[in-house]
């Protein structure tokens, strides 16, 4: 029987299978950052433990840096002693720690694909969930905890249950001004939160296969979001493409190897899912959240739901929940909600081709009326990247504030927070109570359905422009 | 991780049911970016009362903790675990505990031991009325005794095992160092490198 691309890649990666144990799987690359590794670190040390391969190590500053002033000390005591612990743990244990200042600095997810780090066919791993985004590359990219962050340092290995496979299908082709994110938050919308519960997801069809590395990026990252373990895409041209030429890219007949070994991973045409869903990608439209989790989605032209529309007594419950802590009636139009920040950035959408949809929509408008806008570049390559096409320009023209590297707005852990009351559009990909600060609202957007709602203050896509302004 | 057959101690004991994570210790300790130190947190809202067990003078020093049943229920923090063992328990004995913290005690070195309930009713009597009482639980028998009163423990087979070789999940792991290695010497020499 045909095997799965995420079967093919666990295979390869298992160092030791013995009945009644976990697979022992090999890991390709660990990334780590200032949150989650302190005490793995610490764990090591009381242990007199080493890491045993700093060459497949990473480390970042992301979570806790501000996003303006880097140059000063960060305030928050407890985001310095964290950033300050990575620091000395990286020195100690001979890991390269990419700090705030410096050019390769940026949000974990995305500097391993800038870099090259990021190929397809490998097992990556990194204390915090949206490790997923690897998927993207036909790779196994799995979120991990703190005990076991030290587990990889350590070892280079996980023990690591097996898991199921759900195949989605997406057929057909996006309609003009509809985005992965739209895509996405369609999905998890249909599937659930819990839907992919025990699963590595890969996806598939027709629109998957047109979608670019960022958007298959956007994608595999919020797979965490429908409750997935990892979310996969087959590599094909348009992956290698990315990959070529980066610094971290294999090169002369290393490259013609991996090419040749990359092309036997898509999944075979016999093999079998644990469960297959089939989206139809023509019937789909700019899609937002108004609820209080990443299922609670629907498309920027419906009106808010109802407890009523639902049938089962748990999605009522949380509707009514949801709908009281966003302070949003049932039965209002989607595009009548009032918003006062618009977040543009983390690591679902702050690569540079989300930059460049956003200005593309900014170019030459101003945003509105006492409207607050924050444009997060994901890394300093990015930052610079954007600066070098004029993008900041855009931004600052239009009222926005570009700002330096980072996690900023996604999630309330630096000084980019929301207010209690105040209600975002935004390209993350977490609107839970208080994600962005206590008693922030969060609905999560595309980049474009951003942009146009920076200009006309309530939540609009760019085909709501056309003819205003 | 050290390797666990005997152990003698004086013990705690906390006659309350349904002990959940956030009680053993608060969320607000979570921030911290060490490993050790965690034994001020250990039932901090708890201990404000003076008459909280572990505040009494004649239960300082004690190493076994006596719970009523459902212990370790709610979030699954591992720090739950952590502040137990910085404060100097070894043993956990219940008649229930929650799975999670089961595992995550498992995996850092505490012994959770599951007696009937009557036995930990005993126990409570025994501690109570002599606080100086050595308890001392034996894992290769899966026996405790406390002042002539002896009972038998549970304990999962996989966790005694790896108490008793004083294996944590990395030492399990590197046991098996030699099938690292050969994976490592097999991988292709287009994976990439950070350095
Ligand atoms: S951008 Fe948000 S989701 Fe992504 S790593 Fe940072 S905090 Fe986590």
């Amino acid at each position: 029987m045909g095997r799965t691309l995420a079967q093919k890649v666990w295979d390869d990666h298992v160092v030791r299978r013995a009945e009644g144990e976990p697979d022992l799987l090999y890991i390709d690359l660990h990334l780590t950052h200032e949150v989650t590794s302190p005490q793995a670190f610490d764990g090591l040390r009381a242990a007199g433990r080493s890491v045993r391969r700093t060459d497949l190590t990473i480390a970042t500053e992301d979570h806790n840096v501000p996003t303006t002033d880097i140059d000063k000390p960060i305030a928050d005591p407890i985001s310095r002693a964290q950033i300050d612990a990575l620091r000395v743990n990286t020195a100690e244990f001979g890991i390269e720690n990419y700090e705030l200042g410096n050019k390769e600095q940026g949000i974990v997810h995305i500097i391993a694909p800038q870099s090259g780090l990021t190929q397809p066919g490998m097992t990556i791993v990194c204390g915090d969930s949206h490790t997923s985004t690897h998927g993207a590359f036909g790779s196994i990219g799995m979120g991990i905890g703190t005990s076991e962050v030290e587990h990889v340092l350590a070892t280079q290995t996980l023990p690591l249950n097996p898991f199921k496979t759900m195949a989605i299908t997406v057929n057909g082709k996006l309609p003009a001004g509809v985005t992965s994110k739209d895509l996405i938050l369609a999905i998890i919308a249909e599937i659930g939160t819990g839907g992919g519960q025990g699963y590595i997801l890969e996806y598939r069809g027709e629109a998957i296969r047109a979608l670019s590395m960022e958007g298959r990026m956007t994608m595999c990252n919020m797979s965490i979001e429908a409750g997935a373990r990892a979310g996969m895409i087959a590599p094909d041209e348009t992956t290698y493409e990315y990959v070529r030429g980066r610094e971290h890219a294999p090169t002369g007949a290393d490259w013609d190897a991996a090419v040749a070994y990359w092309k036997t991973l898509p999944s075979d045409a016999d093999a079998v899912f644990d469960k297959e869903v089939i989206i139809d990608a023509t019937k789909l439209s700019p899609f937002v959240t108004w609820g209080t989790n990443p299922g609670q989605g629907a498309p920027l032209s419906a009106t808010v739901p109802s407890p009523d529309d639902f049938t089962d007594e748990v999605d009522k419950v949380a509707t009514e929940k949801a709908l009281a802590y966003m302070d949003l009636t049932a039965g209002m139009p989607i595009r009548d909600i009032k918003i006062d920040t618009v977040f543009i950035g983390s690591c679902t959408n702050g690569r540079i081709e989300d930059l460049r949809a956003a200005a593309e929509v900014l170019k030459g408008k101003k945003i509105a009326d006492g409207m607050r806008m924050m444009v997060v570049p994901g890394s300093v390559r990015v930052r610079l990247e954007a600066m070098a096409e004029g993008l900041d320009k855009v931004f600052a023209e239009a009222g926005a504030e570009w700002r330096e590297a980072g996690c900023s707005m996604c999630l309330g852990m630096n000084p980019d927070k929301l207010s209690p009351g105040e209600r975002s559009a935004s390209t993350s990909n977490r609107n839970f109570e208080g994600r962005q600060g206590p008693g922030g609202r969060t609905h999560l957007v595309s980049p474009a359905v951003a942009a146009a709602t920076a200009i006309r203050g309530t939540l609009s896509s760019p085909a709501d422009l056309v003819g205003s302004n | 991780m050290d390797k666990f057959t005997v152990h003698t101690g004086t013990g705690a004991p906390l006659r309350a049911s349904n002990v959940d994570t956030d009680q053993i210790i608060p969320a607000e300790y979570l921030k911290r970016i060490t490993r050790h130190g965690f034994e001020d947190g250990l039932f901090s809202a708890w201990r404000k009362d003076e008459n909280f067990v572990l505040n009494k003078p004649e239960h300082q020093g004690v190493s076994v903790l006596v719970a009523g049943p459902d212990f370790g229920t709610g979030s699954s923090r591992e720090h739950a675990v952590w502040a137990l063992m910085d404060y100097g328990f070894k043993v956990v004995i219940s008649s229930r505990f929650a799975d999670i913290f089961r595992g995550n005690s498992g995996k850092q070195g505490l012994l959770t031991a599951v007696v009937d309930q009557s036995a930990v009713e005993q126990l409570w009597k025994i501690i109570e009325e002599a606080p100086e009482t050595p308890v001392t639980v034996d894992l290769a028998e899966q026996i405790i005794t406390a002042a002539g009163f002896t009972t038998k423990f549970e304990v999962d087979s996989y966790v005694r095992w790896r108490l008793m070789e004083g294996l944590d999940d990395i030492g399990l792991t590197l046991k098996h160092v030699d099938e690292i290695e050969a994976f490592e010497a097999k991988r292709p020499s287009f994976k990439p490198k950070t350095v």
